[in-house]
This record gives C-alpha cells, structure tokens and sequence, in this order.
C-alpha cells in the first residue's frame, strides 16, 4: 500500500558527458499529487536530468520507474505516452503554427486518426477532430490564453509562451509533469499567475515536478524538494529543511 | 451559394481550357497542359515530404521513375502482361510508396543538408539501375527503355482512338488525378496526420517529446510523397507509350523541387501555381528562337540555354524577393513579414534540448 503513494521512483541515474560527470547517482521518489521541485545552481545536472526522465537522454546508468513500470530506455514519444510530459527551458513551441494548433499538437498521442480516415472524412475522424479542438480550447482557457488562440506562437509574449508550453504539455493528459523554469523570463505579476496556476493543476490531480531558480517561488509553492550540485543530490526534504542545510547554502555562495 | 457558383465557374473553366487552347495555339499546347498537369500531381506530391514534413529530397522523381516503369512492365508486350490502367495505378503508387519509405528509412536521423544529398544518390542510383537493368536479364530494357506501352483504356474506349483527340481525352483523366491529389493534399494537411508533419517540420524534438512518433510520421511522409509521384508515373507511361531512364534525371527532381519552392512551399495552391508556371513557361521560350532569328536573321543566344539561364535568374529573383514562395500561405507570408528571418530552425541538436 505504501508503494501506491509512490508515482516516480528514481534510482542511482548517472549520466556522463565526455568526462564530465552530469548526474551520478541520482535517487529521488515523488509522491503522487505533490509538486516536487529541483534546485541548484546553474550547470548542477537538472535539465540533465529532464532530459532522462523525458527519453531524451538514456542514462548510463541506473533505473526509474513510473507507477512501478520500467522506464529507463524508453524514447520521448513512448514517455509521453506513459504520461510524462514536459517543458523546455529555452521555449520549443512550434512557432510558426498557432496558439491552438500547438495544444492540438499535444493530443496527437491520445488520439488515432489515420490517413485514410482523413482522407474519407469519415465520422469518427471528424468526431475526433471536434474532440481535439474542443478540448484544446479547454485547455487555452484553462491557462488563460483563450484570446490568442489563433495567433501565431512565435508572436506571443514571453510569458505567453511559457503558458502555451505548460498548456502544450496538459493536453497529453500527463501523470507527471516537468517544468523546466516556468518562471524563467516573467516579471513578478506573471510569475503570480503562474504559481495560482500550478496550484490549480495539482489541485486538478496532475504531479508537478519543477525546476526553478526563482526562490520564492519555489519554497512557496513546492512541497518538497532536491538540491543538485555538480550532479549529485546534495539534499532533499521539506522547504524548511532544505534551506537551512549548511551543503546547500554552500552551493548556493559556491564556496569552493 | 456563392461558394457553388464559383466552384461552377471553375470547372467550366478548366472543362473549356484544352479547347480554347487548341484552337488558339494548336495540340501542341494541349500537350503542355497536360504535362502541367502531371507536373502539378509530382509537385503536390514532393511538397508532402518538403512543405509539409519539411524534409528536403532531391531525388523525388525515383517515385515518378517507379510508377511509370510499374505500368510499362505490366502492360506492354516486354514481358507479354496487358493489365489494366486500375489496377496498374494503384500497384505503381503502392510501389512508389514503399520505395518512398526505403530512402525514409535510412535516412531517419539526417536534416538539411544531409538528407538533400542522401536523397539525390537515392535518385541517381534508381536512374542507374533502370539503365542497367537490361543484363543479364533484360527487366527494364536498359537504355532503350521500353516502348509500345498500352494506352490508358476506360472499358473498351482506348483514349488514344480516335488519334487526334489523344491530347483532350488524356487532359481530362488528368485533370481528374490532380483534383483528387489536391484534395487528398488538403485533407491531410488539415488532420491529425497533417498537424504532426507541421510539428516535427517546426521542431522534431518537441514533436517527439509531446508524444508524435517521429519515425512514423516521416515514413508516412516520404510513403504518401511517394505515391502521389508513382501515380503520375503510371499516367505519364500511359500517355506517352515510352518510357526510358533519360526521363528521370536529377534536373526533373529539380525542376519538381523549384515548382514546389517557387510557388510557395506548404500552401497547396501556391505548389500547384508553381507547377503550372513552371512547365508552360520554359515552352514559352521556344518561340524565342524565331522571334531572334526574325529581329536579328540569326540566332543569337541558342534557345535552350537562354532557358536555363532564365530559369535559374528566376529562381534566384523569387528567393531575394519573396522568400516564401509566389503564392505563399496568408500565415507563412505574415511570419516572414514579422520577422525578416528565414532559416532559423536548424538547431536541432540534442545538445540544445533543454539549454
Ligand atoms: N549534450 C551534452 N553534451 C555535453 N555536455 C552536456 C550536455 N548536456 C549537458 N551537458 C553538461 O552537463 C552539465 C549539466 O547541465 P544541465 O543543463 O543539466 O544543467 P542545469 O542544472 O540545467 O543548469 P541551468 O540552471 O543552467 O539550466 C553542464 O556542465 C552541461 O554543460
Ligand atoms: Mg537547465
């Protein structure tokens, strides 16, 4: 019974680079419906480790588990459809489509559709068609962006974007999903929006895990949270915790 | 109602063009429409792969190749087989697509550059072996090709009887595959299919990322290029009785890719402007020929090469001038607009993925 609470188990991932040890041994476990979040100082290893929990990167070594399925080897789109879904840090939208035919992207790998079905214009492809748009309208007003639907990506703001992204992602209906400094880039009453809505998509059942360099944000939002440095996890716990922890105030002044 | 009227107009239109042509210029313009109109199913068909998936290949007009040889084989007297148009067709498009997904395959992990080279020896090499082919076992006739190739017959009606209607009867039937590839075009690039082209065109990593598999996808895209190209084919073996590996060099797999970037790559009626444009105008040039020898009583520049290098000068023009093509997308044409950036997106490298 215990095990359920468990949805991400992640045991000893190391990754190198060339000589460069990116992650070693990195062991964390996120609860379901909590917001994890993943800190440290720039270079530490936490896209890295993104990037392996997302496909994108196969680890060396080590393993994790989603709700106790082997992951580990597994390739982006199989992740997905596992229900790991992601941001980026430096903004991937499809830029020159738009606003909703990103979100629509992001239902591709719940839904089957087929060329011939196209082609035909057969009523389960238009059904489905009408479903995919429907709800992504859903989600475009879930993240408050209803009004540019048809705008182009690439000429939304910055804030906007990182939104698109995070609405992107939802519409894979994720178990988890990883933000890559959502907050990167706003200013302070967007970075606000942002932390209501993250509440809102784990009061909605969705685990959070979340990179972040914004402080604030972080110790007033997540419920737990992991310290990396130079890729290891140097600490791990409650805000409150964390941030007294003589390791991580040393990574953070970066005494060497 | 509007939208009925207009529609009406335009098949009365493209139903009157042949005869209006032939009256005005003579069959030999009938001919050329048609070829527009071969051309226009080969551009609708490569502008899959490159407008909507966004991979380069120039070595489209293999597929073109695979098609017409599929129906010269089995219906001429080479090997002693007379099937019919319809079942050819389809076996010469299914054949073109599986082709289409040979060169996809091992090509999954190239981009730009790469996959235009990898694509052209993959033409190249199809042209070879078509030449070749006639040793130890004479498949494709080699050089010579094969000839005496059924014409295309609905029912009993031969559509190269009576002669002289040949040109008009054949415009018809390709009018007929154009419109329908066009309209396959357009279903698909407004389904869940044609969305996930667009997305791993705009950004492979997070198209894989949010769940498209994108080897799929591309296999899908280089199958359906494909066999749009070996329709054309079979039809293009039909009309002319002749097929031979001269027909399928690399300056056709050129000139299908100019029609595609020219007339607005992605935008299904820029791609068919551009095939259109494209193969009456070189024709055009021909009269240049008398009208120097007229003006000047000899030849000054000869004809065929003023042609590539009007072509070529043409190119380079629409390039410096309108990026995205003649006829361009509306939503293509305001991202250029907006920002004077053209080819930003080839960073793809994993590196990148989350810096
Ligand atoms: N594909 C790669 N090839 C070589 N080195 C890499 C690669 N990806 C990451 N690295 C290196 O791994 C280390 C960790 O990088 P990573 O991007 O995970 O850091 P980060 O914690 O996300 O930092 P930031 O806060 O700046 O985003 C860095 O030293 C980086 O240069
Ligand atoms: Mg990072």
């Amino acid at each position: 019974m215990m095990q359920d609470a468990k949805l991400l188990e992640v045991q000893n991932i190391g990754k190198t680079f060339g000589g460069l040890a990116a992650l070693s041994g990195v062991s964390l476990s996120i609860n379901r419906g909590e917001i994890y979040a993943l800190i440290g100082p720039n270079g530490a290893g936490k896209t890295t480790l993104f990037n392996v929990l997302t496909g994108i990167y196969k680890p060396d070594s080590g393993n994790f588990r989603l709700e106790g399925v082997e992951m580990a080897g597994k390739k982006p789109s199989e992740m997905a459809k596992s229900g790991i879904a992601r941001t980026f840090q430096n903004i991937r939208l499809f830029s020159n489509m738009s606003v909703i035919e990103n979100v629509m992207v992001g239902r591709h790998c719940r839904t089957r559709g087929g060329v011939l079905g196209a082609i035909l214009g057969s009523s389960r492809t238009r059904a489905e068609e009408k479903s995919i748009s429907e709800k992504a309208r859903h989600l475009l007003d879930y993240v408050g962006l209803a009004r540019h639907a048809h705008m182009l990506a690439r000429n939304l703001s910055y804030g906007d974007q990182r939104r698109l992204e995070i609405a992107r992602a939802l519409a894979t209906e994720p178990k988890l999903l990883a933000l890559d400094e959502p907050a990167a880039g706003m200013n302070p009453l967007e970075t606000d929006s942002l932390k209501s809505l993250l509440e809102t998509i784990r009061r909605d059942g969705i685990t959070l895990l979340l990179i972040e360099h914004d402080v604030k944000l972080v110790m007033g939002i997540c419920d737990r949270l992991a310290v990396l440095n130079f890729g290891k996890k140097i600490a791990e716990g409650e805000p409150s915790q964390v941030g007294s922890n003589p390791l991580v105030i040393e990574a953070y002044l970066g005494v060497s | 109602m509007k939208k009925a009227l207009k529609r009406g107009l335009y098949a009365v239109l493209l139903a009157l063009l042949p005869f209006a042509t032939g009256m005005a210029f003579g069959k030999t313009w009938v001919r050329i429409l048609d070829f527009a109109l071969l051309y226009v199913m080969l551009a609708l068909g490569l502008n899959i792969v490159v407008g909507f998936a966004g991979l380069l290949d120039l070595g489209y007009v293999a597929f073109f190749a695979v098609g017409a040889y599929c129906y010269a084989l089995l219906a001429s007297p080479h090997f002693g087989l007379h099937l019919p148009f319809w079942l050819i067709l389809p076996i010469g498009a299914f054949a073109a697509g599986i082709f289409g997904m040979l060169l996809g395959a091992p090509t999954l992990r190239l981009r730009g550059d790469y996959l235009a080279i990898v694509t052209l020896g993959f033409g190249e090499i199809i042209r070879i072996f078509l030449n070749n082919l006639d040793t130890p076992y004479n498949i494709t006739g080699g050089p010579q090709g094969i000839d005496m190739i059924d014409p295309i017959r609905l029912g009993s009606f031969s559509l190269n009887q009576p002669t002289s209607h040949t040109v008009y009867s054949y415009y018809f039937l390709f009018l007929f595959f154009a419109l329908a590839t066009a309209f396959v075009s357009m279903r698909l690039q407004h389904s869940r299919i044609g969305r996930a082209w667009a997305a791993i065109r705009e950004d492979e990593i997070a198209a894989e990322a949010m769940g498209i598999n994108t080897r799929n996808v591309k296999l899908l895209a280089f199958a359906m290029g494909a066999s749009f190209g070996g329709l054309s084919g079979g039809l293009f073996a039909g009309f002319e009785g002749f097929v031979s590996p001269e027909s399928f060099t690399l300056m056709e797999s050129i000139m299908i890719l100019s029609m595609v970037v020219l007339g607005g790559m992605g935008h299904i009626r820029g791609v068919i402007f551009g095939a259109v444009l494209l193969s009456i105008l070189p024709e055009a040039l021909r009269y240049v020929g008398p009208i120097e020898q007229s003006l000047f009583g000899k030849i000054v520049v000869d004809p065929s090469s003023l042609r590539m290098l009007l072509f070529g000068l043409a190119l380079i023009l629409v390039m410096l001038l309108r990026p995205a093509g003649l006829w361009p997308s509306p939503a293509r044409k305001r991202e250029l607009l907006a920002h004077g950036e053209t080819a930003k997106h080839e960073n793809t490298n994993i590196y990148d993925a989350g810096r």
